[in-house]
C-alpha cells in the first residue's frame, strides 16, 4: 500500500494527439451533414408560410380558380381542394384494403413461401417505380378507352399508395406475437376468425398509422394525375367521369406561369398541401403514440 | 425486433390434419381473396410493362435502334432519346454525390452518436423531409434557389472560364434553371430515403463488436471505419442504389427546374433535360408518334428503375439477412 501511494497516477484520458482531433473532425463533420439536410427543409418550410399565408383566406380556399393573369387576391384554388380530397379518398378507398389483405396473405397465408416472398420483394420493388410511369399506365389502359375522369386518378394514386399499404402493415403484423395466434387457434378458431379477430385488432395502430402516411405521400403526388385527370378551373362534383383538377397540378401550372399573381396562389396552394400532409402525418403519428400496441 | 418465428407453427382449427377434413368456406375464401390482393402487385407491374410498351411499338417499331440516337427534334419526326438519358444520369449522378455524403453522415449520427432520445426528434425532422411534395419542392426550386443560384453559377463561370476541365464542367453559359439544379433539388428529395435505409443497415451492426473495439482503445473514427462501415458496406451500396432509383424517376420537380433543353453538354449550368421532365412537360400536346415515343421513354426509365431497384432490395436484404444470422 505505501509502495502503491508513492506511484504517479495513471491518466487513463486519451492524449491530444491526431487521433484525437480526427475524431472530433469525424463529429463534427456528422453534425454538419445534418445541418445541410435540415436548413434546406427550413428555407422550405419558411418561404411557403411566408409567401402562401398571406395569400390564404376563406375565400382563397373555396373561391373558383381564375385565369394566371388576374392578381393575387383575385379567386382561389377552390375546385383543386375538392378534387384532391376526392380523389385521394377514393385512392385510399381503392389502395387501403386491397393493401392490408396483401399483408394478411404475406404474413399469415403465405409465410415463408416462395409466392408471398416474391409478392413482398416485389412490392419493395414496386414502391420504386416513378409515380409517372403510374400516370403514363393507367393513361394506356384506362384514359384511352374511358376518357379522363377522377377515378382515373384515384386508380393512379392507388397503384403508387398499394405496395407502401402492403410493406406497412406486413411490418405490423410480423410484431403480433405468435402466442396470441396459439391463443385463438387452441380455443378452436379458424384463421380466418383468427386474422379478423385477434391479428388484426391487436395490429390495428400501426396499420392505420401506416396507411396516413400513404395518404400523406399520395395527397402530393402530380405526375401520376398529370395525364389521366387533365387540369379543369371548376369544381367537378363528380369523381367517375370527366376532368377534374387537385392541388398539386395548380402549383405545377402557376409555378410555370410568368404572372405574379399566378405565382402567389401557387404558394397558397402550396402551404394548403403541405398542411394537409403535415396533418395526415401528425396524426399518423399520435394514432401511432396512443393506439399502437407493438411497435418497432 | 421481431421474434424468429418457430420452425412448426401451432396447426389451427379445420387445417389438413387437424381434427376435420374440410376447411369452412369463410376461412377458404378469405385464403383465396388475400392471395389475389398480393398477386395484384405482381399483375400491375406486368400490365405496367405490357400496356405502355404496347403504345409504345410505333416509336419502336419506327425508329427501331435509332431510339437512342442523340436528335430529338419532334417539328421533324426526329425522336432520339439519347438526350434525355444523359439528362437522367447526369442529375441522377448529382443528386447522388451530393445527397450520399450527407446521408451517412446523418445515418451515423443518428446510430453511433446520439442517445436514443434525441434520435427520435431527429427522425421526425428527416420525415417532414421525406413529406414535402415534389411540386412543391419545384416551386421553390424555380422561384426561389433557381434566380439565387443564376448569380452564383455565372460568377463560378467566369471564374473557370478556360481552365481545361473545370472550364469545361462549370463554365459558361449558366442558367438558373440548369442539370446542376436540378441535381441539388433532387438530392433534397433522396436524402431521407437513403438516410433511414443507411440507418437499418448500420443498427443491424452487433453490440459487441462495437464495444469490443470500443475496449482495444478505438476512438469512435477508428470504430467507424474497423467496424461499423465494413458490417454495413453493402447495405450502403444498396440505399445508394435506391437512392438513385428515386432521383432518377422523381419528375414535377426535375420538369421544374431543368431547364427544357433536349442537349447533350458538359456543362453542369446549361439548361438540359431528362426522361420523366419530358414526359411530363410534352405528353399533353403530343399525339401520333410524339406520344409513342414519350410513352417509349417511359418503358425505358420503367426498365432501368426496376433493374436499379432489384438490385438494390436484393443487396439491402440480403445484408440486413447476413448481419442477423450472424
Amino acid at each position: 500500500m505505501a509502495a502503491t501511494a508513492g506511484q504517479r497516477q495513471v491518466d487513463l484520458r486519451e492524449p491530444r494527439s491526431w487521433r484525437r482531433s480526427k475524431n472530433r473532425i469525424l463529429t463534427a463533420l456528422m453534425v454538419l451533414s445534418f445541418v445541410l439536410m435540415i436548413v434546406p427543409l427550413g428555407f422550405v418550410l419558411v418561404t411557403v408560410i411566408a409567401k402562401g399565408a398571406s395569400v390564404i383566406s376563406a375565400s382563397f380556399l373555396t373561391s373558383t380558380i381564375p385565369v394566371d393573369v388576374e392578381p393575387a387576391n383575385m379567386g382561389g384554388v377552390g375546385p383543386a381542394i375538392v378534387g384532391t380530397i376526392e380523389i385521394t379518398a377514393l385512392a385510399t378507398a381503392l389502395a387501403v384494403p386491397l393493401g392490408v389483405l396483401g399483408a394478411v396473405y404475406l404474413n399469415e397465408y403465405g409465410r415463408n413461401r416462395v409466392l408471398s416472398r416474391l409478392i413482398g420483394f416485389m412490392a419493395d420493388v414496386m414502391t420504386g417505380v416513378p409515380s409517372i410511369i403510374m400516370g403514363l399506365f393507367i393513361f394506356s389502359i384506362w384514359v384511352l378507352h374511358f376518357g379522363y375522369s377522377g377515378l382515373a386518378g384515384a386508380f393512379a394514386l392507388g397503384c403508387l399508395m398499394l405496395p407502401i399499404v402492403i410493406r406497412s402493415t406486413d411490418e405490423m403484423l410480423r410484431l403480433v406475437p405468435d402466442s396470441l395466434r396459439e391463443g385463438a387457434y387452441a380455443l378452436g378458431a379458424t384463421k380466418a376468425r383468427v386474422t379478423a379477430t385477434v391479428v388484426l385488432p391487436a395490429a390495428i395502430g400501426g396499420i392505420v398509422s401506416g396507411a396516413l402516411l400513404a395518404v400523406a405521400r399520395a395527397a402530393g403526388e402530380t405526375a401520376p394525375l398529370l395525364f389521366t385527370i387533365l387540369t379543369v378551373t371548376t369544381v367537378n362534383a363528380n369523381v367517375f367521369s370527366g376532368p377534374n383538377t387537385a392541388l398539386p397540378l395548380q402549383i405545377f401550372s402557376n409555378a410555370s406561369s410568368p404572372y405574379v399573381g399566378a405565382q402567389a396562389r401557387g404558394w397558397g396552394a402550396a402551404l394548403t398541401l403541405i398542411a394537409i400532409a403535415f396533418i395526415l402525418m401528425i396524426a399518423a403519428r399520435v394514432v401511432t403514440a396512443r393506439y399502437a400496441r407493438y411497435t418497432r | 425486433m421481431s421474434s424468429v418465428a418457430p420452425p412448426e407453427e401451432a396447426a389451427p382449427a379445420g387445417s389438413p390434419g387437424a381434427l376435420s377434413e374440410r376447411r369452412p368456406l369463410g376461412d377458404r375464401s378469405l385464403q383465396v381473396l388475400t392471395l389475389a390482393a398480393g398477386i395484384l402487385v405482381l399483375v400491375i407491374l406486368v400490365l405496367i410493362a405490357v400496356s405502355t410498351s404496347q403504345q409504345a411499338s410505333s416509336w419502336f417499331s419506327k425508329e427501331g435502334t435509332n431510339i437512342f440516337a442523340s436528335t430529338w427534334n419532334p417539328a421533324a419526326n426526329q425522336f432520339g432519346a439519347l438526350p434525355f438519358i444523359y439528362g437522367t444520369a447526369i442529375t441522377a449522378l448529382i443528386a447522388i454525390v451530393l445527397a450520399v455524403p450527407v446521408s451517412v453522415g446523418v445515418a451515423l449520427l443518428l446510430t453511433e452518436v446520439v442517445p436514443y432520445r434525441w434520435a427520435r426528434p431527429i427522425v421526425y425532422v428527416i420525415d417532414l423531409l421525406a413529406v414535402v411534395p415534389s411540386v412543391v419542392w419545384g416551386l421553390w426550386g424555380i422561384l426561389v434557389l433557381a434566380p439565387w443560384l443564376q448569380g452564383i453559377y455565372s460568377s463560378i463561370g467566369s471564374g473557370v472560364k478556360g481552365v481545361p476541365v473545370l472550364g469545361n464542367l462549370f463554365g459558361p453559359p449558366a442558367s438558373g434553371a440548369s442539370f446542376f439544379t436540378a441535381g441539388i433539388i433532387l438530392a433534397f428529395m433522396i436524402t431521407p430515403i437513403v438516410t433511414s435505409l443507411s440507418r437499418e443497415v448500420i443498427a443491424t451492426v452487433p453490440a459487441i463488436d462495437r464495444q469490443g473495439a470500443y475496449a482495444l482503445g478505438a476512438t469512435r473514427l477508428e470504430m467507424i471505419r474497423g467496424v461499423s462501415l465494413p458490417h454495413s458496406q453493402g447495405g450502403i451500396v444498396g440505399a445508394v442504389l435506391l437512392g438513385l432509383g428515386r432521383a432518377m424517376g422523381e419528375t414535377i420537380a426535375a420538369a421544374l427546374v431543368i431547364g427544357s433543353s433536349a442537349t447533350i453538354t458538359s456543362h453542369l449550368f446549361a439548361p438540359g433535360y431528362n426522361m420523366p421532365a419530358v414526359i411530363a412537360n410534352e405528353f399533353g400536346e403530343a399525339s401520333g408518334v410524339f406520344r409513342a415515343a414519350l410513352m417509349g421513354l417511359g418503358v425505358l426509365l420503367f426498365a432501368f428503375t426496376i433493374i436499379i431497384n432489384v438490385a438494390a432490395r436484393g443487396i439491402v436484404a440480403r445484408s440486413i439477412r447476413r448481419q442477423r444470422g450472424a
